[in-house]
């Protein structure tokens, strides 16, 4: 018979979790970066004294998913045990270290306990600019992208290295917000330190060797189980995307086996000469993000529950980018690769996975016209997200402007207004854009825009899925693709710089997500109502669905 | 005793039941009482409390010199889908926001799950030709020939209230307006509700959400609350009835009937109040409110006698306990975290071998396996039975026979699976269901800013003594403070809540570039708007006002709260906001961020009657151990091992009475567990205190 000590190490668990919870709520309302507070663009964990993950904060973005959890064992690695003193904080950005691209910041601090290093607190947030070209697909290289930091020591016993800090300032744009964003990191980190050890004072313990085994062994015995209902086997897929010099072919092969899935994205393009290039460890969040939305969505992220999970490519295609490749713009591809892995899932599993989405954000990058400075204009920057329509999925329609994978929220339309000197002249659902099915795709959305002031401005593209559309599964219909044009003017692509002169207006217009199922085995009250609430028009629903208006 | 006259009674109507109190000019209770609601016609249970209390008592309708009433119907309303046919009226262009809404999901890893529904589907979502710009000017002038348009489509649907919701109406409302006198002339039966009066903030759909949750419980409310005034005058009453609103003020009948969403959760806004009401007494300036009944386990930061606000509330959440998934009303609310961990919450086991504790729940039917009604899921009730916290005998008075085999049965079936005896499996439970109420208060206060260690916790409701010493000690919490009568909650916390009306508004300005004298007659309209509201039921009287200011620094999302002087500003209080910011930046997040730039979004005044006093509880003159009489074998909750645990009846103690944990003080609605590590005395007003021992682990 069991004692009660395993209640006391789940609770010990669960106190964790919270503890993670707290970091990371803590830590988006302090910072500056519009991206965190939209999407919560942190993360915030607790690990072992071997640098193993066991808990991690759900935060709104998937991009952190893995990256945090390696970031920590290298770090780990890199400085001697022996050499920590308590209040020391290591720091680093390398992309291919921290989370793919230069913004964001990781954190990691030894916590002692009765003298001896116990385990690590770690945190990652995004920062508002560290100079170079800034956010964008534009740099060539990563050193066009602003300032990397190594693996270094940011608090040593608790004094911050401040000739680096001056450093980071001044390689910044925004070096204001980089610093209070750093001071939220540092304190994140010591108060994840702090209630950890209040923890193992509570419970009495003095290592956490028991209860990290404890987490880490459940947490892979249940994803085990959660494999084990798969079938065994291999399946590949290939996802065709736009690119931005030259279109790319994402392929990747799965393969299922008692305890292990392992996706290979052997065969996929090189490397763009854009930043839109994924360091593996950031393509891995994301694929693995998707696995777990099947398999085994219940088991907290943590070394155990991840470990099953193996995400290989070779070097150099586009989703293993080598430095010195750009990568400031890793999410736009990052974001498609669930559609690829459920591509091989589908297969594996079929009835579980949604159709292909919008996937990738909308964002919309907005900066006034270089020569408006110069003339004394009012000069402006700003990112308001927007989303096109996830998949259908296998019983329910897809949703429509809605964020999937990311976590984004959509920004309002009164506050993009009052922050920047342009005219929203509409933003409404696009008709007919969500891939017919009997089960729909979700609607994409179009958003009109102009300027208020009679001044230019800038948008800095990078989007998907304009020629690609969201495909469909089994007979469901692809979705809209993406349309960005200037009123009265030719389509544009998906990636670049547009200048929308005084007098003119930007029509951009997300795509919808892919059908599930043949559409003509729609339920007709299905048909009815989106045709009441126009979510379909007449003709489609006549020629597409063969509805019949007396049926 | 001698009661004076000056009578004063209050009436909360909730889901399943109402309560009534009635006290006497020195707030003594003279008659309280429990009625069932009627949801056919909330008037008639509504009645019946009121009658019966006055009956007990001997006090005439006419001598009522103060109404307060409570009510869940806007919720329920709300919750039930119970309400108007309701429509919207949006700008051109603009016809999806609430289709679009945030473009989230709640749940990052649910691929399957459904958005909120937000009452008004997109065949009745209608737009006008009409553009303000964001600094209020008029861009595009409303388009009256589109009127004939927008009736046809208001006709063809069926509406019958109308929520009118326009870009940038916060700055400048003349287009909601305008459109609203046309409808009402041509169409007079519509209830109108317009974004710019329910809740003049920036955000398009947090705006509209508002005005369509007051548009679609208006006519309901309004109907109702003219039907109970009109038959409470015909009885007699001749005070006028105040509404009890969710922000914990009190407002007057008619305002409650045209702005009805600010009456959704007063019931529990009335229980915070109680609250912080005990604190002033007993002068803690730093409280915890532990609220634990069957369903639900609510808790409230209250510091200097004031309970938490927030502006933001959602309703019918499409899962319940996750925050995000319902429809989001700005409204004035005392803020509060709510957790699905109640007597009645099932437990069970998931796939990797954890307990989880709720937030289904066994409710009062079935109920707990122990209340032998036909329950048979294990519930946290039935661990507090197996553990011998609840007394089978004593339970309820006795009228509710507790069986302690199906309780043990019940938390078998927890046990069985992961290997755990009876006693084992109940105190997995509770320590699981324990730890969860003590990390939802502390997140909780950590997104307020604010910690929850070292506060003194008030614990009342059904479960709250029983599992307040377990909380406790998980949230580094060492005195708890158990009122007199804690199942007794909101209706008397509505008799001490002042008349009070609350007004944000948007209006975007950096700090260092504030016009003052923009700002003060921006003010100065502010406080009219709220004085003639608050002035309808306070007609005499001195009113106090405050002013906030929401602040944040340039670029960041999260705003803080910084009180105004009750005055005009001038340009040299600038200087001392920063640093009122500051100082408070620097509290909630451990340091400031000198030469960033600080923006103000929103503002707010609240105008106010003056608190009714408080009497501070006198103290304890003399003090002496009791003499323990009898003792029940429990499993302790400190060490997991068997322990003899004193018992005491409630009404037996003295003032000044000291008790030893392990102990357990019972009452008719509740049992207060004084664990080992906690001791108790009995306070001048009879309420128990438990204090950790010292040398006790905090």
């Amino acid at each position: 018979m069991n004692t009660v000590s395993n209640t006391r190490l789940q609770v010990m668990w669960n106190r964790l979790l919270s503890v993670v919870e707290e970091q990371g709520q803590a830590l988006i309302r302090a910072a500056f970066s519009p991206i965190v507070r939209e999407c919560g663009d942190i993360s915030a964990g607790i690990f072992d004294v071997k640098g193993r993950m066991i808990a991690q904060a759900v935060t709104g973005t998937p991009g952190h998913i893995n990256t945090m959890a390696e970031a920590v064992m290298t770090l780990r690695k890199h400085f001697p045990i022996g050499s920590m003193r308590p209040g020391d904080i290591y720091l680093t950005n390398d992309p291919w270290i921290a989370s793919g691209h230069l913004n964001d910041f990781l954190l990691l601090m030894p916590v002692f306990y009765q003298d001896s290093v116990i385990g690590f607190t770690s945190c990652t947030s995004h920062l508002v600019d560290l100079g170079g070209q800034g956010m964008g697909p534009e740099g060539s290289d990563v050193f066009d992208e602003g300032l990397r930091i190594p693996l270094c020591k940011l608090l040593d016993k608790g004094e911050i290295n401040q000739l680096l800090l001056e450093i980071v300032k001044a390689n910044s744009r925004e070096p204001i917000a980089n610093e209070g964003d750093i001071y939220a990191l540092i304190a994140c980190c010591e108060s994840g330190a702090k209630r950890l050890v209040e923890m193992m004072d509570e419970f009495g313990i003095v290592d956490l060797d028991t209860l990290s085994n404890y987490i880490i062994d459940t947490s892979r015995r249940g994803t085990y189980d959660a494999i084990s209902d798969v079938p065994k086997g291999v399946w590949t897929s290939t996802l065709r995307v736009d690119g931005y010099e030259k279109e790319i072919e994402l392929k990747a092969k799965l393969t299922v086996d008692e305890n292990s899935m392992v996706l290979d994205f052997a065969g996929t393009s090189d490397c763009s000469q854009k930043g839109i290039n994924v360091p593996l460890n950031y393509a891995t969040a994301y694929s693995v993000f998707a696995l777990r939305c099947i398999i085994g969505p219940d088991i907290p992220n943590n070394a155990g529950s991840l470990e099953p999970f193996i995400v290989k490519a070779p070097k150099g295609c586009i989703l293993n980018a080598q430095p010195p490749s750009p990568v400031a713009m890793r999410h736009t591809l990052g974001q498609m690769t669930p559609d690829l892995v459920y591509g091989c899932l589908h297969q594996a599993l079929p009835g579980k996975v949604p159709a292909e989405g919008a996937s990738c954000m909308y964002d919309l990058p907005m900066r006034s016209a270089p020569e408006v400075a110069q003339r004394g204009g009012t000069v402006f920057a700003l990112e308001p997200a927007h989303n096109g329509g996830t998949g259908a999925r296998p019983t329910k329609d897809g949703l429509s402007a809605t964020a999937f994978p990311s976590g984004v929220w959509g920004s309002q339309v009164e506050i993009t207004e009052a922050s920047v000197p342009v005219i929203i002249r509409s933003r409404e659902l696009r008709r007919d854009s969500g891939g017919a099915g009997t089960f729909r795709g979700g609607l994409g959305q179009r958003i009109e825009l102009q300027s208020s002031n009679d001044q230019p401005f800038g948008v800095f593209l990078s989007v998907e899925r304009i020629k690609h559309p969201a495909m469909g599964r089994d007979g469901g219909l692809p979705g809209a693709p993406g349309r960005v044009r200037l009123d009265g003017g030719t389509d544009l692509p998906g990636k670049g710089e547009v200048r929308v002169a005084p007098n003119q207006t930007l029509i951009f217009e997300t795509p919808g997500g892919g059908g599930y199922g043949p559409p003509d085995k729609r339920g007709p009250d299905a048909i009815a109502s989106d045709i009441a609430e126009d979510f379909v028009s007449f003709e489609v629903a006549r020629d597409v669905y063969g509805w019949e208006e007396d049926k | 005793m001698q009661s004076l006259p000056g009578f004063r009674i209050a009436v909360d109507v909730g889901g399943t039941f109402t309560d009534t109190v009635l006290v006497d000019a020195k707030n003594q209770i003279l008659a309280s009482c429990k009625t069932p609601t009627t949801p056919e016609n909330p008037t008639m249970g509504a009645m019946e409390g009121v009658r019966r209390v006055l009956s007990e008592s001997g006090v005439a309708i006419p001598d009522i010199r103060n109404f307060v009433h409570g009510t869940t119907l806007a919720t329920n309303a709300l919750i039930e889908r119970r309400g108007a046919r309701t429509a919207v009226t949006t700008t051109d262009g603009f016809r999806d926001i609430l289709e679009i809404a945030y473009e989230r999901r709640y749940s990052q890893y649910d691929i399957n799950l459904s958005k909120p529904d937000l009452i008004v589907p997109r065949r009745r979502c209608f737009t006008i030709s009409e553009r303000m710009l964001a600094d209020g000017t008029v861009h595009v002038p409303l388009d009256t020939t589109d009127i004939a348009k927008l009736l046809a489509q208001i006709d063809e649907c069926g509406a019958e209230a109308i929520a009118i919701c326009f870009l940038h109406s916060y700055t400048n409302g003349t287009h909601e307006r305008q459109l609203c006198q046309i409808l009402q002339a041509e169409r007079p039966n519509l209830a109108l509700s317009l974004s710019c009066e329910i809740s003049p903030e920036a955000r398009e759909f947090e705006r509209l959400c508002t005005a369509v949750a007051n548009a679609y419980v208006q006519p309901i409310m309004a109907h109702y609350l003219i039907d109970l005034q009109s038959t409470l005058q015909t009885e007699g009453l001749i005070c006028p009835i105040m509404m009890m609103t969710s922000g914990g003020g009190m407002t007057t009948l008619e305002t409650a009937a045209q702005h009805p969403i600010r009456l959704v959760e007063s019931g529990p806004a009335g229980g915070a109040l109680l609250a912080a009401r005990i604190a002033e007494s007993l002068e803690q300036r730093s409280v915890l409110s532990f609220d634990m009944g069957g369903t639900t386990a609510k808790l409230c930061l209250i510091d200097d006698y004031k309970p938490q606000t927030s502006r933001k509330f959602e309703i019918s959440r499409a899962e319940r306990f996750i925050k995000g998934s319902g429809m989001p009303v700005r409204i004035p609310v005392i803020e509060m975290i709510e957790i699905g961990a109640g007597g009645g919450s099932i437990a069970s086991v998931d796939r990797l071998g954890r307990i989880g504790v709720g937030p289904e729940s066994a409710g009062s039917e079935p109920g707990p396996a122990a209340f032998a009604k036909g329950g048979t899921h294990p519930t946290v009730t039935d661990a507090d039975v197996v553990t011998g916290f609840i007394e089978p005998g004593l339970f309820a008075e006795g009228r509710l026979q507790i069986d302690l085999d199906a309780a043990r049965s019940a938390l078998a079936q927890v046990g069985t699976s992961i290997g755990l005896d009876e006693t084992a499996a109940a105190i997995g439970v509770s320590e699981i269901v324990d730890e969860n109420m003590a990390s939802a208060g502390r997140t909780h206060a950590v997104e307020a800013g604010k910690d929850i260690t070292g506060r003194t916790m008030i614990a009342f409701g059904g479960n709250g003594p029983l599992h307040a010493t377990r909380v406790a000690r998980r949230a580094r919490v060492s005195r708890i403070i158990v009122p007199l009568n804690p199942g007794v909650g909101s209706a008397v916390g509505f008799l001490f809540a002042p008349v009070a009306f609350e007004i944000v508004r948007s209006r975007y300005t950096r700090l260092d570039q504030l016009d003052v004298d923009e700002i003060n007659s921006f003010f100065d309209q502010l406080t009219n708007e709220a004085r003639s509201v608050v002035k309808l039921a306070a007609s005499h009287g001195e009113l106090s006002t405050t002013r906030i200011a929401f602040m944040r620094y340039h670029g960041q999302g999260h705003e803080i709260e910084i009180e105004l002087p009750d005055r005009n500003l001038i340009k040299r209080d600038i200087s001392e906001l920063v640093s009122a910011f500051e100082v408070e930046y620097s509290r909630q997040f451990s340091r400031a961020v000198p030469g960033m730039s600080i923006e103000v979004l929103n503002w707010a005044v609240t105008v106010s009657t003056p608190p009714i006093p408080t009497d501070q509880a006198s103290d304890v003159s003399s003090v002496q151990p009791i003499q323990v009489t009898a003792t029940k074998s429990v499993i302790c909750d400190v060490s997991g091992g068997a322990i003899e645990a004193a018992v005491f009846m409630r009404d037996t103690l003295n003032v000044g009475d000291q008790i030893a944990g392990p102990a357990l003080i019972i009452e008719p609605q509740t049992t207060t567990l004084v664990s080992a590590d906690f001791d108790a005395q009995v306070l001048a007003d009879f309420s128990i205190l438990l204090t950790k021992k010292s040398g006790a682990e905090t």
